[in-house]
């Protein structure tokens, strides 16, 4: 690693309606490097990001790239300045090829033509320099997600960034796909590429990154290299309280069966069986864990239970009761609670309060409404209420979801679905995106409501997750259940073998 | 706050940006633009009478903004307005002349009814079309728009044709007087009734569950199903509710202006909503001022072509004009400091349009 600074930032801050996202930050970024950025869930990283990618601009403070202070007034000045961001949500055309999403907005011209040839060339270029592989000619939308990601970073590479960031790449990522990517970070880094990397993954910071800053309410409290430091460490700093980073919870006593499917079978979008012939059973105070690697039918199984999804063949029982197809009220009102998977598309509308994103579900009830239609002290009370019990960090229950950051909005949908009345929960990817001290408390809160009485599917692809607070634990692998383990004959390896294999 | 006055913004610049543009070609065409936009104030608000013609002016044009507006909130583009705003002037004018020997108040209020249910159901149909057919609701009301077009044309020259002797157009009959709206204290009635309609959309919007289940609809329809929403029946109430308001505001034309149906008394009027609701920024209270000032300019067109020498056709100018200013939001935001574009702001259309009250 060189000792060239490529970034240097100088007393940023940034300031929304009297929020301080970022206050008198100042950062270093080294040629060759990966820095982590750590911080919990509103600490301002994507924020910071944003000002370097010029998607926002700083109220103070000044930006250095190599040595020489700029000023970047949008995104496309940033690119010219070498910088490229690949967001958590991607930023790619679904119906394109790879291909077309990598030359989009600078496309090589050849007369009034886009010159494919060239493109492709260029493409085969930085493919071997770089040693990542990719189908020029995939639709995106087909791809796995970490391939979706690479088109991503192939994108920020064919425009010539010298200075990547990734904000919070891994959040969707299984851990092969993690594995491959920092294969890809590595190599980009011999090629002199300098990368800023955000995540709340603390093992993942101390297995690729060369220097950590952490960042706390806008404030960069430190850097450190990760010889110096460890998780536990970083994760109190982080926090500011002492975390309890793995925990053993007790052991579930289950009682009657509230949730059941029978034969499922659901159909994806493009038509083909994504569920086949799924048979399970969840009790109550149990945690059922659904294993599989992205992608491999968890989306249509929970949106179909929910009720969100056609089903082509099987019955599904809630409390009892057998429920019809795609009439999600009926669920909800059976005792369904569901956080799910896309928190942007179907958990939360983003232009409304977090007031009416937490009664989203219960808004047409009591107390939210009374004899003159919308009962706004209710709905304001209710809010108060969770904002406090959940941590949610904003500026109180009128501010709109779409300002808050990422790990709040996840949040806003988690008070929802863990305050209401139910008897049954899917949680969908339920700790994406949330700091390691809200992962902890979401973690309690699920063990908690499991002791009450609840049952809940646990959908995720963090294998450690699955395997700390479910009881049974089934693997899915191309839509079939290929294997019911009980907690206690469970292990990483085994799981890890069916996830990518479907058998032992 | 700031989210208020920047909604100000738009509308305040709109005006000003088209007048001055307007005064620019009023200056090209040989007039004097200072004498002519007086004459146009005096037109629409010198005198009693002229208040009050602006005020007759501006009815229409609100109950259309108003239908316009409530449509967008649910992501619906109601451009069907017209077609609605037909119906419902057709059925208050046969309930005005069919019905008899009821009292003045009563009668008045089953034309306004008949006008009423005739946009609504007319909307209903355009909006089931759309829910359970998923028929894009620009094109079905563009249809529409014809068909309730030669329908009345069609009903006017024969069954309800007016057959007093003499009369040799494609009318209905007058209707009753008992029929006619009054004025209160020098105010139109039609004017304090679309007036109500506003507080009552605001209402819905605001306070009511249905309301909430439109603006859900309107700002994240998949988050609406999630959450177990009946979103076809939300969008076919939409357009029930749209098509009502449409329709009422064709009622209250024939009886407090028109008394009559006659084909073409409504040219644009319908499409003018559209207009009206963006300029009033999709909100009720938005819709009431800019209602009024369109219909300024109606009622002082004719003034400025006496008294100034000038085109009336300047005003249509100066509308599309606003409109276009209107709608070019990004013209603002290059123009205005501070009206950046910021994180997460997307351009904005339809969903734009449709944001919470
Ligand atoms: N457009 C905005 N308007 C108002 N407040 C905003 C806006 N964008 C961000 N904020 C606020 O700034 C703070 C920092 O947000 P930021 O998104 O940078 O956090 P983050 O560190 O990326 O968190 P996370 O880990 O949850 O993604 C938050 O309190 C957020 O509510
Ligand atoms: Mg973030």
């Amino acid at each position: 690693m060189d000792d060239i600074t490529v970034l240097k930032l100088k007393g940023i801050s940034k300031t929304f309606h009297g929020v301080r996202a970022n206050s008198d930050v100042d950062f270093t970024l080294k040629k060759g490097e990966i820095h982590a950025l750590l911080g919990e869930n509103g600490a301002g990283k994507s924020t910071l990001m944003n000002i370097i990618s010029g998607l926002l601009q700083p109220d103070k403070g000044e930006i250095f790239i190599h040595g020489k202070r700029q000023k970047i007034q949008n995104p496309r000045r940033a690119i010219q300045l070498g910088i490229g961001m690949i967001h958590q949500h991607f930023m790619i055309v679904p119906g394109f090829t790879s291909l077309e999403n990598i030359i989009l907005g600078s496309e090589p011209i050849k007369g009034v033509t886009i010159d494919f040839q060239q493109a492709r060339r260029q493409i085969a270029i930085l493919s071997d320099d770089c040693g990542l592989s990719i189908d020029p000619d995939a639709v995106t939308e087909d791809l796995p997600v970490g391939i979706q990601q690479r088109v991503e970073i192939f994108k920020a590479l064919y425009r010539n960034a010298g200075i990547l960031i990734l904000d919070e790449p891994t959040a969707v990522l299984i851990p092969q796909e993690t594995d491959t990517l920092f294969k890809i970070l590595r190599k980009l880094v011999k090629k002199n590429i300098s990368i800023i990397f955000i995540t709340h993954k603390l093992q993942e910071v101390m297995q690729i990154a060369d220097s950590i800053s952490v960042m706390q309410q806008g404030v960069i409290k430190g850097v450190f290299s990760p010889e110096e430091t460890d998780e536990q460490a970083l994760a109190e700093l982080m926090i500011g309280r002492e975390v309890l980073l793995k925990n053993d919870y007790l052991p579930a006593r289950p009682g009657k069966i509230v949730f059941e499917v029978k034969k499922l079978t659901v159909m994806n979008s493009r038509g083909y069986e994504a569920v086949s012939d799924v048979s399970f059973r969840v009790r109550e105070r149990e945690i059922v864990g659904i294993a599989g690697v992205q992608g491999n039918g968890q989306a249509e199984l929970s949106e179909s239970i929910a009720g969100l999804r056609k089903i082509k063949s099987g019955e599904i029982t809630l409390s009892g009761r057998r429920m019809p197809a795609l009439n999600p009220r009926k669920m909800i009102e059976n005792g369904l609670a569901h956080i799910p998977e896309d928190r942007l598309k179907h958990g939360l509308v983003l232009p409304f309060s977090i007031a009416d994103n937490q009664i989203l579900c219960t808004y047409y009830r009591r107390p939210y409404v009374h004899f003159f239609g919308r009962n706004p002290k209710a709905i304001l009370k209710n809010s108060r209420k969770l904002i406090n019990r959940f941590h949610i960090k904003a500026r109180g229950p009128e501010e709109a979801v779409q300002n808050l950051s990422g790990g709040n909005q996840q949040k806003v949908i988690i008070s929802r679905e863990f305050s209401r009345d139910s008897s049954f929960l899917i949680a969908n990817q339920p700790t994406r995106g949330l700091d390691v001290g809200s992962v902890e408390y979401v973690h309690k809160q699920l063990i908690m409501l499991r002791d009450k009485g609840l049952g809940v599917l646990l959908i995720s692809s963090e294998l450690d997750e699955i395997l700390s607070l479910s009881d049974t634990i089934l693997v899915i692998y191309r839509g079939r259940v290929c294997s019911i383990v009980r907690k206690e004959d469970a292990t990483m390896e085994s799981i890890g073998r069916i996830m990518v294999r479907g058998f032992e | 706050m700031i989210a208020t006055i920047r909604s100000f913004i738009i509308p305040v610049g709109s005006v000003i940006f088209a007048s001055l543009i307007g005064g620019i070609v009023l200056f090209l065409s040989g007039s004097d633009p200072i004498e002519a936009y007086a004459a146009l104030l005096k037109g629409a608000f010198g005198s009693m009478t002229s208040i009050t013609r602006t005020l007759v002016k501006a009815t229409p044009l609100m109950m259309n903004g108003l239908a316009v507006a409530f449509a967008f909130k649910a992501g619906l583009f109601n451009i069907g307005t017209q077609g609605q705003f037909i119906f419902g002037a057709f059925a208050a004018s046969v309930a005005g002349f069919f019905i008899q020997g009821v009292p003045p108040v009563f009668h008045i209020f089953l034309a306004l009814i008949a006008g009423g249910i005739a946009g609504g159901v007319y909307g209903a149909f355009q909006g089931a079309l759309k829910a359970y057919s998923g028929a894009h609701e620009v094109i079905t009301g563009i249809m529409c728009n014809y068909i309730a077009i030669n329908i009345t044309d069609y009903l006017v020259n024969h069954p309800f044709r007016d057959t007093s002797p003499g009369n040799i157009v494609a009318r209905t009959p007058l209707i009753l007087e008992t029929s006619y709206l009054p004025d209160i204290e020098g105010i139109p009635g039609g004017f304090l009734i679309s007036l109500l309609s506003a507080v009552l959309v605001w209402w819905v919007l605001k306070h009511m569950v249905l309301g909430f289940e439109i603006n859900t609809v309107g700002a994240g329809p998949d988050a609406a199903r999630y959450s177990g929403m009946r979103v076809q029946r939300i969008l076919l109430i939409t357009m029930l509710i749209s098509g009502t308001l449409a329709g009422l505001g064709g009622a209250l034309e024939i009886q407090g202006v028109e008394h009559r149906f006659q084909p073409g008394f409504h040219t644009g009027l319908g499409f003018e909503g559209i207009t009206i609701a963006l300029l009033g920024r999709v909100h009720p209270f938005g819709i009431i001022p800019a209602s009024v000032l369109i219909g300024a300019m109606k009622a002082g067109a004719n003034m400025m072509q006496f008294s100034a020498g000038v085109e009336s056709e300047i005003i249509d100018i100066i509308q599309a004009l606003l409109l276009f200013f209107v709608t070019a939001e990004v013209f603002f935001k290059k123009m205005i400091p501070g009206m950046r574009w910021q994180k997460g702001e997307k351009l904005s259309l339809r969903a734009g349009w449709g944001g919470k009250v």
